[in-house]
């Protein structure tokens, strides 16, 4: 770990204001994963901004019946706030199938879906990677890369997003709150908001240095029965192989889908979360263009027979 | 005493404490944080200052050059060791561990220099301030294109009875199968850690190993002092599994570091470091050839292993157990070894058992599944209670192999099973069973005690040997109370120092009864001490509720040490039994797997393990011996492999996030059965080895269970999804 100076924002403005004059600053909020990263020197920052205590930790509801979810929500508070529950199960079920609980505890929001790839390469600094040392190579295209994307992916890269929360947030066509460096705010889908690896795979998101997730915005909640379904070798603490995060329409004939485990960010079928068809259709749109290694080629199989079971469940919820 | 022949009855017999269920005496230590592991000791003056390792990042060639300027100008940076200015080491013993000794490579993560700090951070920050270039060299990381040029091996003889080939080739049924099991590593709770202190020429270490005579031989001999000027202590430990009993970089380079420096030195490993600086169990592959009679007697019986270990290493030897486990009076079996630059192999729990019955286990179920036979009733027909290469002349000291077969299947409900994979389904999950065979070799090693009974009538046991989180503390305390008539709150177990006799260490299973052994002969000769100082006749005593008792006398034990502590010490020394008899624990592993009909993911639902190993000296810690050998028994069935990267010759999957071992979510009900067994040929308590047994043979059993559910056959290990995914019906 390189050493680092630390201070507490008082304002938001403040924060990003000094993120975005300092090019090797960072924001820390729960720190799950950048710690991790900063004792590999796979992160190095030589300033912390904590953004933590700035008002961004409550859940509200949108003018339009939708939930505002602050950037700086824990992920076991998400889970369990009673709106969500009722109304977004789906978010509640992947943000419990994720992680342990301690890191739950301390795991937020916006960190969730700014969360680094899980590669093992990426995290072996002596080793070529173009995420992390970018024109270094990919160790990972002729290695071992059973867990990585098929999907989305490049010949500089083919990590997958490792977060089971962003994949339900998409299927729920979330958007993201940015409070920009420069002022203004916009809001993203997570599709305008991840960038593909393509040439640049260290570059995961729009975010300009400086830039501010505020929160998560959910429209108003659709009907339709809720699964997350998350396959990995153990029953727990392990990332997806396969996940799959569905609110299916009581008539089973559509339904919001949204991938992990796949692709570099959440995926979809052909761009759209609203999907229509049985699990064969949907799961060929999504991995159209798919381009797995020898060692993952069975996620292509496995995405399907998951979804599968998904589709048999909700008929099954649905009583038909 | 030398223990050489039967064992009569004698005082550790009375079952009053010891074979009853206790739960650990440490235990409270270690719930709140006050049994001190080697990286905690607290030292009268606070001024331990930390090391920390630079690793190679090559497997095989030379450091062309090494920089450690910049580290050695950084914060708080004391020192940095390097092969261009460590002290040279000339090692004469095989525990040796010379560090830093030339630019050679011999293994990824091996150490290339040692940084010390004042603190932690400021010692890991300037390591990799270090600027190292390499001549790489290739080598060869892939057993399967190594196999064929290995070599026999003194440790693990091929041995042969009878004609195999022939049997073989006229065998009514049989089966010819290869399998193969993957690197793993033990991935124990505690890294590999050590404190050295330096103080008057003389070297205290503090680390974590199972056998300390050994570490304590090794650091000596590394550092080039008299043992006599080296303590090692090992009081507690998280956990070895086998990784834990060579000497690493970690006590060395701190005690190179604090002899320099004259101040206490403390180095831990990081998780990922471990994967590949420390010793893992190898890779097999192993082709097994079974030939049975229509009843399913075994008429042939081979097995050949291949692994891979560097230059002048060791087998993973998991053929062994088929020289014993099933009679047949034609047998071939064999082991090679083949030469890889991955790092250096190991024991992990049950070496060589552990994954040779991974393969032979299955093999059995192959074999009765090509006769129509229960699997069961094959090893029941198969079983044999004298080694079947010597004949009748070399029994088993005790074998209750069928008894364990036969208990398990009526209590786990055997009879449900259905032959024809793929019969039982429940919703969505495809459910079988399967059944294996246990088998660990029983193994004895020479351990010593000292036992004090204090003025104030408690009594104090010291010896060497380490507890790794398998119940030494509480067994050897059990022994003790016992012999001496005393309650167990009234013993002190002492443990894990080189300042207390020799003794037996944790390894191999032959902890409890080594080690309890050594206390045992300790004791007896304390009872004659105190029975001399009652002046009574030591061989009519009897120890109870503190008192001596001769006749119808009696006095007090405290009476007797009023004026002072009596002391005793004597040592364990086995004889010849392990060579007249066989000696070996046994059981039988039942299990029932749910395979997912649409993503093949693969959950074990429950477990019984049926054991008999001699006396259970502490009902409580033996079931969690097996408990633990079974949770990492379904780890190697389903998910634990080192995944090697022959470009790099390294393990890629270093941490405890890709290197997947079973989680509390994993572990449904599992359930422990021992049987009644005295063993009276393996030492004086009766026992055998337990530590180990849980874990052989018991991830055939998952795997088994795996094929009756949906009917597909990995003979790849681990079981994972993607090997069965689309190969059954939905």
């Amino acid at each position: 770990m390189k050493s680092f100076t630390y201070e507490r924002a008082e304002t938001l403005e403040q924060a990003a204001g000094i993120v975005a004059a300092n090019a090797e600053a960072k924001f820390i909020a729960g720190g799950t994963n950048l710690l991790d990263l900063m004792k590999l020197e796979i992160e190095t920052p030589r300033h912390l901004v904590d953004i933590n205590h700035l008002g961004l930790d409550r859940i509200e509801e949108t003018e339009d019946g939708g939930l505002k979810i602050g950037a700086l929500v824990r992920n076991t508070d998400l889970a369990a706030d009673v709106r969500v529950r009722r109304d977004y199960a789906v978010l509640t079920r992947a943000l419990v199938a994720g992680a342990s609980g301690q890191l739950r505890n301390k795991a937020t929001t916006a960190g969730n879906l700014l969360q680094r790839s899980r590669c093992p390469y990426f995290y072996d600094p002596s080793k070529p990677c173009n995420k992390r040392d970018p024109g270094s190579g990919c160790s990972a295209l002729e290695g071992h890369s059973r867990t990585l994307a098929v999907v989305g992916t490049s010949d500089h890269c083919i990590s997958q997003h490792p977060s089971d929360m962003a994949v339900a947030l998409r299927a729920l066509d979330a958007r993201v709150n940015v409070m920009s460096a420069r002022g203004g705010e916009k809001s993203l889908t997570l599709d305008e908001f991840y960038r593909l690896p393509g040439e640049t795979p260290h570059i995961e998101t729009v975010l300009q240095h400086g830039d501010l997730i505020t929160g998560v915005t959910l429209p108003k909640p659709v009907k339709g029965v809720h699964f997350y379904r998350k396959v990995r070798d153990r029953a727990s603490y392990a990332f997806a192989l396969v996940s799959v995060a569905a609110v299916v329409d009581e008539d089973g004939r559509e339904g919001r889908y949204a991938f992990g485990g796949i692709a570099p960010r959440p995926w979809t079928a052909g761009g759209e979360a609203r999907a229509e068809g049985g699990a064969s259709v949907i799961a060929a749109r999504a991995l159209d263009g798919a381009r797995p290694t020898g060692e993952n080629v069975f996620k292509l199989p496995l995405l399907e027979r998951t979804l599968k079971a998904v589709l048999k469940d909700a008929a099954q919820t649905s009583g038909k | 005493m030398l223990f050489d022949k039967p064992s009569p009855p004698n005082p550790a017999d009375q079952g009053k404490i010891f074979g009853k269920p206790h739960p650990r005496i440490d235990g409270p230590k270690k719930v709140t944080g006050t049994a001190p592991y080697a990286y905690e000791y607290k030292l009268a003056e606070d001024n331990a200052v930390y090391g920390f390792l630079l690793g190679s990042s090559i497997a095989k060639g030379r450091i062309a050059s090494i920089d450690a300027s910049l580290a050695e100008k950084a914060p708080g940076v004391l020192l940095v060791l390097t092969h261009e200015n460590a002290p040279k080491h000339k090692p004469e013993n095989s525990r040796a561990a010379p560090q830093l000794q030339g630019p050679e490579i011999k293994q990824y993560e091996q150490a290339i220099a040692f940084v010390v700090a004042e603190t932690f951070e400021e010692a890991r920050a300037a390591a990799r301030l270090i600027r190292v270039t390499y001549r790489t060299e290739d080598g060869a990381f892939v057993l399967a294109d190594e196999k064929d040029k290995g070599k026999p091996t003194k440790t693990a003889p091929d041995t042969a009875t009878g004609n195999f080939d022939k049997a073989f080739a006229e065998a009514e049924v049989k089966v010819d199968v290869t399998y193969t099991t993957p690197d793993q590593s033990q991935s124990m709770m505690e890294p590999h850690a050590s404190m050295a202190v330096w103080e008057g020429g003389k070297l205290t270490v503090y680390t974590s190993h199972q056998v300390l005579h050994w570490a304590h031989a090794g650091i000596a001999d590394t550092l080039g002092l008299d043992e006599d000027k080296v303590r090692v202590v090992s009081a507690y430990i998280g956990g070895g599994f086998g990784s834990k009993l060579e000497v690493y970089s970690d006590p060395i380079l701190s005690s190179m570091a604090a002899i320099k420096l004259g101040r206490p030195v403390k180095t831990a490993l990081t998780r990922p470091q471990i994967y590949n600086h420390t010793t893992h169990r190898p890779a097999t592959i192993q082709h097994i050839q079974l030939g049975a009679d229509r009843d399913g007697r075994l008429t042939a019986v081979g097995h050949r292993t291949w692994s891979g270990d560097q230059e002048g290493g060791e087998p993973e030897t998991a053929s062994e157990q088929t020289k014993l486990l099933y009679g047949g009076e034609n047998r071939r079996v064999e082991t090679r070894l083949t030469v890889l630059d991955l790092p250096k192999g190991g024991s992990m729990r049950a070496p060589g058992e552990a994954v040779g019955m991974l393969a032979l286990e299955c093999a059995m179920d192959e074999l009765a599944e090509a006769l129509g036979m229960d699997p069961v009733d094959l090893r029941i027909v198969n079983d044999v209670q004298y080694d079947p290469e010597k004949g009748p002349e070399r029994p088993f000291s005790s074998r209750k192999f069928v008894e364990c077969l036969k208990t398990g299947a009526e209590t786990f409900g055997w009879s449900a099973r259905k032959s024809k994979p793929g019969s039982v389904r429940d919703g969505d999950w495809l459910v079988g069973m399967g059944v294996a065979s246990a088998f660990r070799k029983n193994i004895v090693q020479e351990s010593g005690a000292r036992v004090r009974l204090m003025p104030d009538g408690h009594l104090v046991i010291e010896t060497q040997q380490t507890d790794i989180g398998t119940g030494s503390y509480t067994m050897l305390g059990m022994i003790g109370a016992e012999m001496l008539g005393l309650p167990l709150d009234a013993v002190d177990v002492r443990l894990g120092d080189t300042d207390f006799p020799k003794a037996s260490g944790s390894g191999g299973s032959w902890g409890a009864n080594s080690a309890g052994s050594g206390v045992y002969y300790a004791c007896e000769a304390l009872r004659k001490e105190l029975a001399r100082k009652a002046g009574f006749n030591a061989e009519s005593v009897s120890f109870s509720d503190g008192r001596i008792i001769s006749g119808g006398n009696a006095v007090a034990l405290t009476d007797i040490v009023r004026t002072g502590a009596v002391e005793a010490s004597d040592k364990a020394e086995f004889g010849d039994l392990t060579e007249k008899y066989a000696q070996a624990s046994f059981g039988a592993h039942f299990a029932e797997v749910a395979v997912h009909a649409f993503t093949a993911e693969i959950r074990v639902r429950r477990m019984l393990s049926v054991c008999a190993a001699g006396r259970i000296f502490n009902p409580v810690t033996a079931r969690s011996q097996c408990l633990g050998g079974m949770t990492m028994g379904i780890g190697a069935a389903l998910m634990e492999e080192c995944v090697v990267d022959p470009r790099y010759g390294y393990f890629v999957n270093h941490d405890l996030a890709e290197y997947q071992v079973p989680v509390h979510a994993d572990i449904p009900d599992l359930d422990v059965i021992f049987l009644d067994e005295l063993d009276d040929q393996s030492s004086p308590l009766r026992g055998k080895g337990v530590g180990e047994l849980g874990i052989c043979g018991v991830g055939a059993s998952v795997a088994n269970a795996v094929y009756n559910a949906c009917g597909v056959r990995v003979r790849d290990y681990p079981v994972t999804l993607d090997k069965i995914i689309g190969r059954f019906d939905l």
